[in-house]
């Protein structure tokens, strides 16, 4: 099992011609994620690699293929309106690779989804991998494998960091799923949690998040209040100073709110257990899983 | 990124907020001649993208022309938390009966535009927060709807008693809206927001910062970007596609991805050491990139060992392998770099590196320790 994404995802892909998106759809077929169309206005009738129908439109898309998942990879311009699009078109997850996406756009955009009814990942994402089902983003497919534990991180490359590691050590992933560097994004570290409750394949879970705001803060409570299953977290940004947005347009400490310490010790407070270091994830998991 | 008081002054007023006139002077001779124009006292305000600059020294009151172009020679120059002041607003000083706060800011909680309103302005607003925090109200903007005529009531009601200049507020609130909106600001504010004896509402300072991605739609306000008030390694890393930020330490970190990047700075303090900056080079890195990543590092002479941080997945490990080789080929690096390098094609980046006499590692903890060693001159 997994979560979001498994076998059944049949998926469209929104700037299927540009750089990006070229790139990893050649990269998501090779692991075996169904991808059913591609999108590009203009483009209508022609195909990807002979191998996956190109539509002018995400409605056609979904018509022509019974799509149900999209992945966006279209410039910050016009990430907006491709959300507004797929949700308007009736996909039922959305995923948003694309960085810089103005955060007041993201305002209007995360309450049109909800009425929808769909589900966003993103924006500024890797997006998401159930090993051996099916990838949907950019996370390399080579970097984990199936296996017990559940992820969620704000970060892109410190989780492969952390996935990797844990491959080393023989132990896998039943989903992986990066949410994003974002302030206002679609799916929360709650949101991914209270799914890997619910999936029977998850013994346990990784959070890893980062300084800035009060996500993993709610998140540790919800922890405590709501899961059976251990989870273990780390947290990047010990030594970012304040008022400096670290990268990510989410990542920065407001007076004195949004530190590590503060996220760390909310962990602490709730049961989670922390790893000082990446690394130190692989044996914290090991202990939860009692393997 | 941060715009100047008098900028931010500039966008309000053309929104309609009642803002006092004002110049900006870059030298002791333009205040006083400002000062002379407007008669009357002035206040000298030390433009710089720092907050407490009154606690600083950099707002004085000036009750002449004369006395203008002292205070602003006093006030050039001066380091306010690190920054030089190199541009002073002149503007006539204001009887002041009372002080409000206004602001609104991208709240992640509700994930709405929040307004926050206190009676209780002027001063520092983070301390009546900590302390009293019962004195700020707060008011969640619909972006679908904007700010409802009903709400900017509220709000102003929540400020003033008199009806007249609870009208005025309510104005203010939504020509604040309208700029916030305008501008892409993730925060605007007006602190203070005062009334005159005479009863008028003003805005006598403001302050707004804009969200860094909106900037690709608003060249009129990218244009306001002061390059002088930021640190010229940061002007050099943007205009490369890098984010960079100097930190104190010596050891500099060149990572892919801000979450990797920070994991590795904390991860240099974990071994002893103090990382020099934060540099991400994001993703589908070219040589180039490596290039320029690397003339910014080495151009901090605190930098003792230069640590790269490499987990390949849309970075081709080869593409940073050859920026590495090319750029040590045209800059005269004169520190030691410690490689560590896993993912896409890692294999032949080690290749690149061995055959220009460099040596790669892929263990991030080895990687690190080594390089707190070298820095400290303990490595081998």
């Amino acid at each position: 099992m997994s979560i979001f994404i498994d076998k059944s995802t049949r998926l469209v892909v929104q700037g299927i011609t540009g750089r990006d998106g070229s790139f990893h759809t050649r990269q998501m077929m090779d692991y075996g994620t169904q991808v059913v169309a591609g999108v590009t206005p203009g483009k209508g009738g022609q195909s990807f690699e002979g191998e996956v129908p190109i539509f002018d439109t995400v409605e056609q898309a979904v018509k022509e293929t019974g799509a149900n998942t999209s992945v966006i990879y279209v410039p910050p311009a016009f990430a907006a309106d491709a959300i507004f699009e797929a949700a308007d078109a009736g996909i039922g997850f959305i995923v948003c690779i694309t960085e810089g996406v103005p955060v007041l756009d993201m305002t209007l955009v995360r309450p049109y989804v909800i009425e929808k009814g769909a589900r966003l990942l993103g924006p500024n994402c890797p997006g998401l991998i159930s090993p051996g089902q099916s990838k949907v983003g950019i996370i390399p497919g080579n970097i984990t494998r199936p296996g017990p534990v559940g992820l969620v991180s704000r970060s892109g490359t410190l989780t492969y960091e952390v996935v990797y590691k844990l491959m080393g050590a023989g132990i896998g992933t039943t989903t992986c799923v990066g949410i994003g560097g974002d302030p206002i994004n679609g799916t929360s570290f709650i949101d991914c949690l209270a799914a890997f409750e619910a999936d029977p394949e998850t013994k346990a879970v990784v959070m890893i998040g980062e300084i800035g705001g009060t996500d993993e803060q709610e998140a540790a409570r919800y922890v405590k209040e709501n899961l059976s299953k251990p989870v273990v977290g780390f947290i990047a940004g010990q030594t970012a100073p304040p008022g400096r947005r670290m990268g990510h347009a989410g990542a920065i400490i407001s007076g004195s709110a949004g530190t590590a310490e503060e996220k760390i010790q909310a962990f602490r407070d709730n049961g989670i257990g922390v790893a000082q270091r990446p690394v130190d994830v692989v044996g914290l998991i090991r202990d939860a899983l009692g393997a | 990124m941060n715009i100047h008081e008098y900028q931010a002054k500039e966008i309000i007023r053309e929104h309609g907020v009642p803002v006092p006139p004002g110049e900006v002077a870059t030298t002791p001779d333009e205040a006083e001649r400002i000062a002379r124009k407007f008669g009357g006292a002035v206040v000298v305000k030390a433009q710089v993208h720092a907050g407490g600059r009154g606690k600083a020294g950099g707002v004085k009151l000036a009750k002449s022309a004369e006395e203008a172009r002292e205070k602003a020679s006093q006030i050039l120059g001066m380091q306010i938390k690190g920054l030089t002041v190199e541009k002073v607003l002149v503007t006539p000083a204001e009887e002041i009966a009372s002080e409000s706060y206004v602001g609104i800011v991208v709240d992640r909680a509700s994930k709405k535009p929040v307004f926050m309103v206190s009676a209780e302005g002027g001063i520092d607003i983070e301390e009546v927060a900590a302390t009293n925090p019962e004195a700020i109200r707060k008011l969640a903007v619909d972006p679908r709807y904007g700010l409802l005529p009903h709400q900017a009531y509220w709000l102003a009601t929540e400020l003033y008693d008199d009806a007249k200049q609870q009208r005025a507020a309510e104005k203010i609130m939504r020509e604040l809206y309208a700029s916030f909106l305008d501008a892409g600001c993730s925060l605007a504010e007006i602190n203070p927001l005062i009334t005159t004896p005479a009863g008028e509402v003003k805005a006598i300072d403001a302050k707004m910062n804009i969200d860094d991605n909106e900037l690709f739609r608003k060249p009129q306000i990218e244009a306001l970007r002061d390059e002088s008030s930021e640190a010229p390694s940061e002007v050099l890393a943007r205009e490369a596609g890098l984010t960079f930020i100097k930190l104190d330490g010596d050891v500099g970190c060149c990572v892919n991805g801000a979450g990797l990047a920070m994991a590795t700075m904390d991860l240099v303090k974990y071994y002893g050491g103090d990382p020099a900056n934060f540099l991400d080079i994001g993703g589908s890195s070219n040589p180039q990139k490596v290039v320029n990543a690397l003339k910014i590092i080495t151009s901090d002479p605190n930098v003792k060992v230069i640590l790269f941080n490499i987990f390949g997945g849309i970075t081709r490990c080869d593409d940073v392998a050859n920026g590495i080789v090319t750029a040590t080929k045209q800059i005269d690096i004169r520190v030691p770099i410690v490689i560590r390098l896993t993912g896409t094609n890692d294999e032949i980046a080690i290749r690149i590196l061995e055959d220009a006499g460099f040596s790669a590692m892929t263990d991030m903890d080895a990687a690190v320790e080594k390089a707190v060693d070298l820095a400290k001159g303990e490595g081998k």
